[in-house]
């Protein structure tokens, strides 16, 4: 589905992504691990068109979308929520699900004016849409509550409510979960279960919560210094010695040494 | 008998200017305003777009007076307004084009495109002066007044005129218009909405599907317009003349920052709030006063408290004392 060849993203002599290769099979959902500043937010941000790459290619079924600008990949079903949770902070949590649909009637200025009945029938379905997703995610008595007032958790939940309202094909989550309780996360973790295995989204998650990756997740990246590190079960990934010195330093081992 | 006569003098000499000039500079300051809100910088150039696409106006109202077109009671240039805007549409647009663009796709700083927008001004300020000239430009027509000063003496019986500038009725409406139809767009079109979705959180909105090149060229279609409106009105009311229109750009700001840089609803307060200031500092009190007070008490000066050459400082003090004590202004804009 999405191919990473040899990524690289410096800013300026700090290398961020530092020659990652990595593929994202279709129908998966992909939990991406590793220890903070390994370089997996900026990852997302270079497939997802916010940062142009340093060097390196990436693929989305073959076709080359290093470099495209965030709306072009949008259209393409490429999408991807944020670490810290995004609104439309003046309008209303309903609005902020009606604005994700992109190519509507009413952004062409002519139709604007011209199209009023046609316009209406669309921001009708769209509206009907807005409250299913809302009622999924169990926030339906926040859809006219101005979205810069709610908690981070139900920002949370808009954020994935955003990937709900058009057909997408491959959802980047970035720590869905941060700052959510353990029921809000169940329900996060249903729902990217169902839409994986009803709507057939591919899902890349990051996440440091390893019961979270563990239920959803297979198989497992874990990132260390811009480069991936080692990918395959998380059971695998727990076991292997490189992701253990990643997140525990040298220190264990020399502790064991000792011990020994 | 007393007061009304107060009353209508302070009409007459205050509350009616300050609406008309209000109502200009609150237009003016909503084209600053959305260019701040949803391209994130100040634009210097604003002030000589309204010049640019006055002077169009000017040109296409002598052409039509020239065959003879009028538009009976009312100025032939509203009949030109449209051609005005078109011309100042398209002069925006091909700034866009070849100027900001290529620094919004570097991603400049917001300091570099306020100095850009000055170059564009220092070269939109000669354009204007090269084709029509540094003078200032007769283009006004149709009935001068809505009411005659005499004429209202004679109907009311009071010893005070007041006299409305068919001028002043034509800004009033035509600004309440454009914002009816302004707020109507932003709030409820699609259109208006992915700009709102914009200026609230860009990186969204590109991830929501937004083009961000259809929505800047739909906000400077919206600004074109509105200063064209803008600079028309003020041309009518008073006078054409390029380095007015440079001028006005230090009131237009001190609006939109009052009523807080990136709001739309208080770059329209902050315009009245500048225009009544304005007025009302600059005017000599002596004759309502004269009225009001009791006859011990009439001044004997004129109690004004500054000449009206120095109007544009008013807009320099309300700027200071905004950014000191409420730099969000009156209502809270996106500058923090």
């Amino acid at each position: 589905m999405i191919k990473v060849e040899n990524l690289h993203k410096h800013f300026g002599g700090f290398h961020a992504v530092d020659g990652a290769t990595l593929e994202i099979e279709q129908g998966s959902i992909t939990g991406l691990i590793g220890p903070n500043g390994a370089g997996k937010t900026t990852l997302f941000n270079v497939i997802a068109g916010v940062l142009t790459p340093t060097s390196g290619r990436v693929t989305m079924a073959g076709e080359d979308i290093t470099g495209l600008p965030p709306h072009e990949l949008f259209h393409k079903g490429l999408l991807r929520t944020f670490q810290i949770a995004h609104e439309f902070h003046s309008m209303s949590c309903r609005e902020n699900l009606m604005m994700v649909p992109g190519d509507q009637i009413g952004e062409r200025l002519w139709d604007t004016w011209f199209g009023r009945k046609r316009i209406a029938d669309q921001e009708r379905a769209l509206r009907a849409k807005a409250d299913e997703v809302l009622e999924f995610l169990t926030i339906t008595h926040l859809a006219d509550h101005k979205a810069g007032q709610v908690s981070g958790g139900q920002k949370k939940l808009l954020e994935l409510g955003r990937t709900m309202m058009v057909d997408a094909k491959i959802v980047f989550l970035d720590e869905v979960g941060a700052g959510v309780n353990r029921t809000l996360l169940n329900t996060i973790g249903d729902a990217i279960i169902r839409l994986n295995q009803d709507r057939g989204y591919t899902f890349v998650v990051i996440e440091h919560d390893m019961d979270f990756i563990g239920r959803l997740c297979d198989p497992v990246i874990c990132m260390a210094e811009g480069k991936v590190l080692a990918q395959g079960t998380l059971d695998e990934i727990k076991a292997n010695e490189q992701v253990i010195e990643a997140y525990l330093g040298t220190g264990l081992k020399n502790k064991d040494m000792l011990e020994a | 008998m007393e007061f009304l006569n107060g009353f209508v003098a302070l009409s007459n000499f205050v509350l009616v200017p300050a609406i008309a000039y209000g109502s200009q500079l609150a237009l003016g300051a909503l084209g600053v305003t959305l260019i701040y809100g949803i391209l994130r910088f100040s634009n210097f150039a604003h002030g000589d777009t309204m010049a640019f696409g006055a002077m169009v106006t000017v040109l296409v109202t002598w052409a039509m007076q020239s065959i003879g077109i009028s538009f009976g009671p009312l100025p032939t240039a509203l009949l030109a307004l449209p051609f005005g805007i078109a011309g100042a549409v398209l002069m925006v647009l091909m700034t866009d084009k070849m100027v900001y663009k290529f620094y919004r796709e570097k991603k400049s700083k917001p300091v570099i495109l306020v100095i850009v927008s000055m170059g564009v001004m220092f070269m939109m300020n000669g354009i204007v002066r090269v084709i029509i000239g540094p003078n200032e430009q007769q283009f006004r027509d149709g009935e001068r007044f809505l009411i005659k000063a005499r004429e209202f003496k004679n109907m009311t019986g009071l010893d005070e005129g007041l006299a409305i500038k068919s001028t002043q009725a034509i800004t009033v409406v035509t600004a309440a218009i454009a914002v009816a139809l302004l707020f109507w767009f932003l709030n409820k079109t699609r259109t208006g909405k992915s700009m709102r979705a914009y200026s609230d959180n860009e990186d969204l909105a590109l991830l929501s599907g937004i083009n961000p090149e259809r929505v800047v060229a739909v906000t400077w279609i919206i600004v074109a317009a509105l200063a064209t409106i803008a600079g028309v009105l003020y041309g009518l009311d008073k006078s054409f003349k390029p380095f007015t229109y440079f001028q006005l750009l230090l009131p237009i700001f001190a609006s939109a920052i009052v009523g807080g840089l990136g709001n739309p609803l208080g770059a329209i307060a902050g315009g009245f709030v500048v225009a009544f200031s304005e007025v009302m500092i600059t005017y000599a009190w002596k004759k309502v006063l004269g009225y009001w007070l009791p006859d011990t008490l009439e001044p004997s000066g004129l109690v004004q408290l500054l000449s009206t050459d120095y109007k544009f400082a008013v807009s320099f003090m309300i700027l200071i004392v905004v950014l000191l004590f409420r730099p969000t202004g009156l209502f809270k804009g996106k500058a923090y």
